[in-house]
């Protein structure tokens, strides 16, 4: 063997170099698909006298859209506003429905979790029976249940039903409540309000400190509860009650499409929205509670009987004991039910909520007609959305699971 | 040790020629792509499948609807049928892609149907910026609003104010934006997917108001609980000039399209039905000689058969039998001619000659 190829082997039998010489080329081949695509792509957009570019996002767009959270946040206006605004309302849409989707489904998936536990057997077999028949219809069915269900039982538009004792009213266009107008002065209010938290955590910290260093911590009682409700409560009045309400209007004079609640007065959630977030909510709730029931059997049962055996009643038990052991084998799979949530919350275009597939990807798209990029931007922003829930659930999962000591 | 060095480096090159080799294929397949969108072929592709693939609505009475068996009836499947009857001689060679207003020009630009035929309005837009081209007109429409008889609104003016359901991905969302804004009036816009969701959310009170074209109304309001509670209003908002539509860039399969469409037209002017085609080839009239492939070589300018149109008028019909059977007044959708009526009898349906 001459010196060159005894070097040549040397490196090759390197198990570093090895895998480096894999990698790079992979990621040739990577790039190259990649550019193949996108050249392919443009070729043959070109042939059928289409182009690639994302200068539609400055058009202004000529429809109105549902009256939702992200037509308010963005002040849409027909005529003025421009297709990036179409975007944004229909990821805020998105966002409002898969944030609210995910406490609500939390919330409602660990207590039918821990009811299917339950020694009580009604609530045992209630909790059973919520699981089997709400993960075996496809939420798409459910959806339009919830939806023509509900707007089947509502008032018409042009009566009502009082809720909050008056103050609040619901009819087959929506849930009106009142809402809130924050008058100058109220950013004092909210800024007393962060510092209040601030000051609590920081206490709670400092008495954590000490009860480690000296062995006995703060009397703390009430002071923090106390502390969060009196500083704001106390800037408020200084300030001169800078909150008003909005209360919802219902007319039953004057020409009859002006009949009925007022648009512009106080605060309305559309059924769309309603149905939508309660099927989502009720149907991601059942695959939570399974995920819980699991993580809490997984726990041994010796946990328990310790625990009892050292005189711990049984709701102190599941919280000090076993549900600490059992978040650590609930958190990754639940994860991933945060992220279908959010994902299925694309079939809302069924029921005309207008979330980002809806008017981004829907009527939009079809008044501009750039599927690729259009198409690619939503994926892009999905796939942002379920990156961001992950890092946050796996540095949640990386402060719950157990600590070897 | 040598083994393992032979083998990792064979792997090494076999992968690197592996992804040559692929890379080379996929630049032959281009190739061939692009050579059979040069050659124009829509008709070689037809002829080598044996039917012409058309999209249609979802279902929507006297335009593209499907009976319990399965068989498509309606105005715009005529279309289909007659460009089947001009390519095939045989009306019976098509097959229907059911389409949502959002899939329908993603469906005829990457070639999954040949033709699109499914109540489309002509707009600019879609004619310049989406790489199709609209190859006629086939119902003249405009957009209207269908509400309860019980709100007691005699005009499209009243409606300030109001809920309007509406079917997304169409023109109907922009026109009764515009008819709002133009006239001051408020209004909150209710849009669904589906169009049976459309019907769904009125017929429930959702909405007061449900907007599309006027010939959409009329299809869809016979699938509503109470039809005869419901009245259309006399607006009309728009202008809906709808007509089948082809890929851009293939002129030959453009102009069968748009002169199956207007033999139909032309034929109904001559008095030509599918009754009496057959008798009527060998009539005095030049005019009807030349449609009907007796005289001259008008099929075969098209690539086509002479008898191309004989087969669309005798086994399809002329355009004022389609429109009789399917959304004439003797049907459920009940829809005068207005201005579907011929240029001689006060309409402005007008056929260029066949000469």
């Amino acid at each position: 063997m001459s010196f060159d190829s005894n070097n040549l082997s040397t490196l090759i039998r390197d198990s570093r170099v090895r895998n480096i010489g894999y990698q790079i080329i992979i990621i040739l081949a990577l790039i190259l698909s990649v550019w193949w695509l996108i050249d392919n792509t443009t070729t043959n957009l070109g042939n059928r006298g289409k182009s690639l570019g994302f200068g539609f996002l400055t058009q202004t767009a000529g429809f109105e859209i549902s009256h939702t959270l992200g037509t308010w946040l963005f002040d849409y206006k027909v005529g003025i506003s421009t297709y990036t605004d179409i975007y944004f309302i229909g990821v805020t849409n998105t966002l409002l429905i898969a944030i609210l989707g995910i406490f609500f489904a939390s919330l409602i998936g660990f207590s039918i979790g821990i009811m299917r536990l339950s020694s009580n057997i009604v609530l045992r077999y209630f909790a059973t029976a919520y699981v089997e028949v709400i993960r075996n219809i496809p939420l798409l069915l459910q959806l339009f249940f919830w939806y023509f269900a509900v707007l089947g039982l509502l008032p018409k538009a042009r009566s009502k039903l009082d809720i909050f004792g008056g103050l609040g009213g619901l009819n087959i266009t929506g849930l009106y409540t009142p809402a809130p107008v924050f008058e100058a002065g109220f950013g004092y209010v909210a800024s007393s309000f962060f510092v209040a938290v601030a000051a609590s955590i920081a206490i709670i910290q400092f008495s954590k400190y000490r009860r480690d260093q000296t062995g006995k911590g703060l009397n703390l009682g009430l002071f923090v509860p106390s502390l969060l409700i009196c500083l704001p409560g106390i800037v408020f009045f200084l300030v001169g009650s800078p909150l008003d309400w909005s209360l919802p209007v219902f007319k039953d004079t004057g020409p009859i499409f002006k009949r009925g609640f007022q648009p512009d007065q106080g605060m309305v959630l559309v059924p769309e929205m309603l149905a939508v977030l309660l099927s989502l909510t009720l149907y991601t709730a059942g695959f939570i509670a399974e995920i819980v029931r699991a993580g809490i059997l997984a726990v041994s049962k010796g946990q328990t009987e310790a625990a009892h055996s050292l005189g711990l009643g049984s709701g102190i038990t599941l919280r000090l004991v076993v549900i600490p052991q059992a978040m650590r084998i609930i958190i990754p799979p639940l994860t991933s039910q945060y992220l279908n949530l959010t994902k299925n919350s694309s079939l809302a275009v069924a029921i005309a909520y207008p979330e980002l597939v809806s008017i981004f990807a829907g009527t939009a798209l079809n008044q501009v007609g750039k599927e690729i990029e259009m198409i690619f931007m939503v994926m892009t922003t999905y796939l942002g959305f379920s990156l961001i829930t992950s890092l946050f659930m796996n540095w949640f999962n990386s402060r719950v699971k157990i600590v070897e000591r | 040790m040598n083994k393992i060095l032979m083998a990792a480096i064979a792997l090494v090159v076999g992968a690197g020629a592996g992804f040559v080799v692929g890379k080379g294929e996929k630049e032959v397949v281009e190739v061939e792509k692009v050579a059979e969108k040069s050659a124009s072929s829509t008709m070689d592709a037809v002829k080598a499948k044996g039917h012409v693939q058309c999209g249609v609505s979802q279902g929507l009475p006297g335009f593209s609807n499907a009976d319990d068996a399965g068989n498509w009836t309606g105005i715009d499947v005529d279309v289909c049928r007659g460009i089947a009857a001009a390519v095939f001689g045989d009306s019976s060679k098509v097959k229907y892609t059911p389409l949502s207003s959002k899939q329908r020009f993603t469906a005829l630009a990457s070639g999954e149907i040949d033709v699109l035929s499914r109540n489309t309005t002509w707009t600019m837009t879609r004619d310049t910026q989406l790489g199709l081209n609209f190859a006629g007109v086939n119902y003249y429409d405009g957009q209207g609003f269908l509400v309860p008889k019980s709100l007691g609104v005699k005009s499209a003016l009243e409606m300030d104010g109001a809920n309007v359901c509406s079917q997304t991905g169409t023109t109907t969302e922009l026109n009764v934006t515009d008819f709002f804004r133009e006239n001051g009036m408020k209004f909150n816009l209710v849009a669904f997917e589906e169009a049976d969701a459309v019907v769904a959310a009125y017929d429930a009170g959702r909405c007061d108001v449900y907007t599309t074209d006027r010939s959409g109304l009329a299809a869809q309001r016979t699938k509503l609980t109470n039809p005869d509670e419901h009245m259309v209003l006399p607006e009309i908002i728009s202008k809906e000039p709808l007509g089948p539509v082809v890929r851009q860039g293939d002129d030959q399969w453009f102009n069968i399209v748009r002169w199956t469409l207007r033999a139909m037209i032309n034929a109904e002017e001559m008095g030509i039905t599918s009754g009496n085609a057959k008798s009527k080839a060998n009539d005095n009239n030049p005019a009807i000689k030349r449609l009907l492939g007796t005289e001259g070589k008008f099929g075969e300018e098209l690539g086509l058969s002479n008898d191309w149109a004989m087969n669309i008028i005798s086994q399809v019909g002329n355009y004022g039998e389609s429109y009789e059977a399917h959304v004439g007044p003797n049907t459920p959708l009940k829809l005068a001619r207005g201005v579907n009526e011929l240029w001689s009898k006060g309409g402005i349906l007008y056929a260029a000659p066949i000469r």
